[in-house]
């Protein structure tokens, strides 16, 4: 349905968002009964691709991941309706929704893929299409440059995965994924980690990530960000159900990804200034948490303690979902206060809380729930995997008491960046004075695009406080991903479940406190005089809003104690005179692993490829003359 | 009916309440401490007590600059540290609420307070509340591995991951065995502590200077009502950390209540002057000091626990 | 037995302060201490057959130590008139990182080795690869001569402190020779750093690679 929906869209744009939200709801409804039910339904069909057949199936872990992509498509496709609204003499709206609605049944399919070739067809469905998605505005130099980026990554990663599934299926005779019962699991495992890290955002894959977020359009950043991505972290956990066994060094492995990912993607985001740079490189640290999770848990698989594997895989799996709500949330929000102001760059932008109250409300819970806070839901899947670590630092196991103890150092630290990093963002955008006249228009949206924000938000708090409940949901999920008994799982899940209705608690006593403290206050203040002054200057003569701190100032303390790992550059022009004219500072902080790894092998092979440059002539005689003589070559030896 | 069930519960609410009533009096006795260092009388000991009442009583005066945002930050810092207050034990005394993980959720709770004391600052628009901010964020993102890497080292100590029970199961058996480790994360939570309440030699709560300060210049624009709050946020911090010292460095476990919740409480008084005694005898660390003290702390608790794996 | 326990614990904590130390007058009492702590350690681990000649080497180790060699440091810092200051090319954080993993690495490395059935061999030891590793950091990674010739002191520590637990009995001339030994090489250093200062201007160690030609 999700097709006819997208070519109903190269008709009329707006046929098309209706049909792909009716579908994205249609397809919720089967979704949650089998994730709730635990039965599996599969389907098999013809298909004459060699070794190909049409294998899908929804079980537990398919259905887990479905429904974030049905929930986050559906509300990102009707913000984008209202987004797009902009361009619509300009461009071909059209295209961009059938892109679209390609790009969500891409994803479906994947999840429920269960042949490899169907899987990688689906796969490099869609890379092309959010490719085309990403590249909307194709008119500006960096959304082009952004988008070939995005393109060359993802083949290479998909490049990984081929050979991942050439050596399963040439093992097992056959590509469908029931049969796959590997022997050579490390190397495949880190195919996998390779191939499905690239598409996740793992360190250091992920330079694709920075450059392809900002330069999409919002509700297709949100959508990536939010849902894509995880499509890397899926296809590792159904590789995980068919490798069998995992070694110590595994969970080692993933726990050392998620530590590199998670602080580096925290550091690199506090460095920048353009809102969405900042939300992309967040991606990376939440994915980065993700990988602790799910590393606590192959450690816990492979120690034998089930308690530990079923806290890193329910904090790890809660996490996808709850990324997906506020991450979306986030970058709906930017996208409303890039369509307001015009501008993503943090240092012009100020005051907008007066401005766009409901967006700042609503970027305020994003703010807080991807901190990791309490009542939100951030803090719940961070609070799992810290029982999974610390269960872990107890124990007497020395191979698990290491690991452990890294991912409580990693998750505290990630956790203090990420307060400042959001403190910041939501601070420097939305409360102050606008330190440039990019806000002077600034309005609040329509509700097209306030409602899914809404809806995101409302879903941050609800799973939140029902904690409790959503993780013991997460039950088949979990007996299909680490192939435990469900007697098993569900001991596993009361460690966990039980501390979460104390946490649900003291959620519930936290808002009541709140309550009872703001009618206090308020009593006090009605019989006293409530007066309104500027903000307290210091007696300067004149301050202005200029005078205030900016985003690279507040992040400065920790930028400069980071300095060796974040590199940054800086444009200064220093004041001259006694009475100075001008001065400049810009600073700017480019990728490490970009820099560092990628331009200078990309430059090498460059290099060495430009050798063959001598080749390519345009001499059309030749050019048959090589066709000729590969067909010659070709026949001799074959009949040879 | 039979009363047994509920006194524990009852007895753990009045020790909430305990603290309730009483952290104010830790800021007197620091005051005073310092007073008498400086050959002063000073203030009253219940000298924060009057000034809660006073502020109490006052109007307020809000800049025009500033939203809802900065109304609700003293609100929603002082209700975390009230719910960070029911889940410390005094002593060896459980707790009001105590489950498996309540030292991520305590840690946590302090984090909430933080982010919105931060944003709070930053909606004045002031570059002065903006420096505090920056700082406080760039020292607590690296004073909250200590505490949480602190509390790891006593939870493999006892065994357990919830607050009450690891305190409860501190005895002076446990400082002869494992001495040096337990002092070692006795010296992480001193500097998480001078850190967190914004003491010497991490910040000067004295001074007035916007150039030297992180906490008091982040709350330079409340007034009335809202100081109040902020300022009993401050006290009941301090109560909450200095009952985590305390009750590892009186490890007085006999059994009997009222014996152990007054060594405790006596403990904490002992911290507080040895706080006033720190603030007279140090000067304030350069800032580019803090963030080394803040990971020798962490170091430190790293040492206590790779010790404690012999 | 526990008390040895707490002096090993203790020389831990001094090589910690010395990764993290700014100024040289702390780093250079730092090592004092640790020297005395030392010959306290000799003094327990043989607290059972005290002979004469364990107590007049671990003695005058003591003095030596804790005495002669912090004045003959603070006589030639202040001939040379140096600032007092460390001078790193590793920050002190990143130094107290290194020195946390290289205490795990020792207590990993001192379990692997074959040791004596001794009760607190496999601490002793590596409290010892500590400090040798310690030493050798600071070596290294301090720019000032000063600081060169305590890494040496360090690592020398160490050393000393493998022989007093796993050496029973130790010639008493052996002992005293090596005493002798670090003696002169910091009687001489001190005079090297002097004339170092007076030719110079500085005693930064690593401007010293200007000398090839």
């Amino acid at each position: 349905m999700l097709v006819v929906s997208g070519l109903a869209a190269l008709w009329r744009p707006r046929l098309g968002v209706c049909g792909i939200v009716a579908a994205c709801a249609i397809g919720l409804i089967p979704s949650v009964r089998v994730l709730l039910g635990g039965a599996t339904e599969s389907l098999r069909l013809a298909w004459n691709v060699p070794y190909g057949a049409f294998f899908v199936e929804v079980d537990a872990l398919s259905a887990f991941f479905l429904i974030p992509i049905f929930g986050l498509s559906a509300l990102t496709a009707i913000y984008g309706d209202e987004y797009l609204a902009a361009w619509r003499g300009k461009k071909s709206l059209g295209t961009s929704w059938f892109f679209f609605s390609l790009l969500v049944a891409s994803m479906v399919l994947v999840v429920i893929a269960r042949n490899a070739v169907l899987f990688l067809v689906a796969w490099e469905l869609m890379a092309l299409t959010s490719f085309f998605l990403v590249t909307f505005e194709d008119e500006k130099e960096s959304v082009r440059k952004a988008g070939w980026t995005y393109l060359v990554a993802s083949h290479l990663g998909t490049a990984f995965l081929l050979a991942m599934f050439v050596l399963l299926g040439r093992e097992a005779g056959s590509f469908d994924f029931d049969r796959f019962a590997p022997s050579a699991a490390g190397v495949l495992f880190l195919l996998a980690v390779i191939g499905f890290g690239t598409k996740a955002g793992f360190m250091p894959f992920h330079v694709w990530l920075p450059e392809a977020h900002p330069a999409a359009p919002s509700h297709v950043s949100a959508l990536m960000s939010g849902v894509m991505i995880k499509m890397g972290i899926y296809g590792l956990l159904r590789t995980l159900t068919f490798l069998g066994a995992p070694p110590l060094w595994w969970g080692w492995l993933l726990i050392g990804i998620g530590l590199s990912s998670g602080v580096l993607g925290v550091l690199f985001a506090l460095a920048q200034h353009d809102l969405k740079r900042l939300l992309a490189y967040h991606s990376v640290e939440n994915i980065g948490i993700i990988a602790l999770g799910l590393g606590v848990g192959l450690l816990g698989i492979s120690s034998g303690s089930t308690a530990l594997t079923v806290l890193g895989f329910a904090g790890a799996l809660l996490h996808v979902i709850n990324h997906a709500l506020f991450k979306g949330l986030l970058f709906l929000g930017a996208g409303a206060v890039a369509h307001a102001t015009g501008t993503r760059e943090l240092e012009h932008l100020g005051g907008l809380l007066k401005r766009m109250p409901l967006t700042a409300a609503t970027f305020l819970i994003g703010a807080v729930a991807i901190s990791g806070l309490p009542p939100l839901n951030g803090f719940v899947s961070e609070f799992l995997i810290y029982l999974g670590a610390y269960r872990g630092a107890m124990g007497f196991d020395v191979h698990a008491v290491g690991p452990g103890l890294a991912v409580i150092v990693g998750l505290a630290l990630i956790g203090g960046l990420a307060v400042a990093c959001f403190t910041k963002a939501f601070g420097i955008a939305f409360l102050g004075e606008p330190r440039s006249d990019h806000t002077r228009h600034a309005h609040e949206p329509g509700w097209a695009m306030r409602g899914p924000m809404l809806a995101l938000a409302l879903g941050c708090g609800l799973i939140g406080l029902l904690a409790p409940v959503v993780v013991g949901v997460l039950a088949p999920t979990l007996v299909n991903v680490t192939k435990l008994s469900p007697d098993a799982v569900h001991d596993g899940l009361a460690v966990a479940v039980n501390p979460l209705w104390f946490v649900t608690g003291a959620g519930i006593g936290l808002i009541a406190l709140i309550g009872a403290l703001a009618w206090l206050r308020r009593r006090l203040l009605a019989k006293r005089s409530v007066q309104t002054a500027v903000t307290w200057d210091c007696g300067y003569a004149q301050p202005s809003a200029r005078m205030q701190y900016t985003a690279s100032s507040f992040a400065q303390p920790l930028t400069e104690l980071f300095a060796p790992v974040l590199r940054t550059r800086r444009n200064l022009t220093q004041p001259t005179k006694i009475f100075p004219h001008s001065s400049s500072l810009a600073t700017e902080t480019p990728d490490v692993a970009d820099e560092m790894v990628y331009r200078p092998v990309f430059a090498g092979i460059d290099g060495v490829l430009a050798r063959l440059r001598w080749l390519q002539h345009g001499n059309v005689h030749l050019y048959v003359l090589y066709i000729a003589l590969t067909l010659l070559v070709l026949l001799v030896w074959k009949l040879g | 009916m039979n009363p047994a069930p509920f006194i524990q519960p009852l007895l753990a609410l009045l020790r909430a309440g305990l603290a309730l009533a009483l952290s104010p009096l830790l800021l007197g006795v620091i005051n005073r401490t310092k007073a008498s260092f400086a050959g002063r009388n000073g203030q009253p000991l219940l000298q924060s007590y009057y000034d809660l009442w006073k502020l109490l009583h006052k109007g307020a005066v809000y800049s025009r600059t500033t939203t809802w945002v900065f109304r609700a930050g003293p609100i929603i810092g002082l209700a975390a540290v009230l719910a960070a207050t029911t889940l410390v034990p005094l002593g060896g005394l459980p707790s009001t609420v105590s489950f498996s993980g309540d030292l991520v959720l305590f840690a946590y709770l302090l984090g909430l307070t933080r982010f919105f004391t931060v944003i709070a600052a930053l909606d004045t628009g002031s570059s002065f509340e903006g420096m505090g901010a920056s700082r406080e964020v760039t020292f607590s993102a690296l004073a909250e591995p200590a505490l949480l890497l602190g509390l790891a080292a006593l939870a493999r100590q006892s065994g357990s991951l919830s607050l009450s029970s690891i305190y409860s199961s501190l005895s002076f058996d446990a400082w002869l065995e494992v001495g040096p480790m337990l002092a070692l994360v006795v010296a992480a939570l001193m500097v998480v502590l001078l850190a967190e309440n914004a003491r010497i030699p991490v910040d000067d709560p004295n001074t007035h200077l916007e150039l030297t300060m992180i906490h008091e210049v982040m709350v330079l624009d409340h007034s009335g009502p809202d100081l109040a709050f902020i300022l009993y946020n401050a006290a009941l911090k301090l109560w909450v950390l200095s009952a985590l010292l305390a009750g590892l460095i009186i490890p007085i476990r006999s059994g009997n209540p009222w014996l152990d919740g007054g060594a405790c409480l006596l403990g904490m008084l002992v911290i507080a002057i040895i706080i006033g005694i720190i603030e007279s005898s140090m000067a304030r660390l350069r800032l580019l000091r803090v963030p080394q003290l803040l990971v020798g702390a962490s170091a430190l608790a790293v040492v206590a626990l790779i010790l404690s794996l012999r | 037995m526990i008390n040895t326990d707490i002096i090993l614990f203790l020389l831990v904590l001094t090589n910690l302060r010395l990764l993290g130390a700014g100024r040289l007058g702390a780093s250079v009492r730092t090592v004092a201490v640790q020297g005395v702590l030392l010959g306290a350690l000799a003094l327990l681990t043989h607290h059972d057959h005290l002979t004469v000649a364990v107590l007049l080497v671990a003695l005058s180790g003591m003095v030596l130590k804790g005495v002669v060699f912090p004045w003959l440091l603070f006589r030639a810092l202040r001939e040379a008139e140096v600032e007092r200051e460390v001078e790193p090319f590793v920050g002190p954080i990143m130094s107290l990182l290194a020195g946390v993993a290289a205490l795990g690495a020792s207590l990993w490395l001192a379990r692997r080795l074959p040791l004596p059935e001794s009760p607190n061999a496999s601490l002793l030891v590596a409290v010892a690869l500590f400090s040798i590793l310690v030493g050798l950091f600071l070596i290294v990674t301090r720019k000032k001569a000063i600081s060169q010739v305590l890494g040496f002191l360090v690592m020398e520590n160490g050393i000393y402190a493998f022989g007093v637990g796993l050496v029973l009995e130790s010639p008493l001339l052996v002992e005293l020779g090596v005493l002798l030994d670090v003696f002169v090489a910091v009687f001489v250093m001190g005079i090297i750093i002097f004339q170092i200062s007076r030719e110079f201007d500085h005693i930064d160690t690593h401007e010293l690679s200007k000398l090839r030609d």
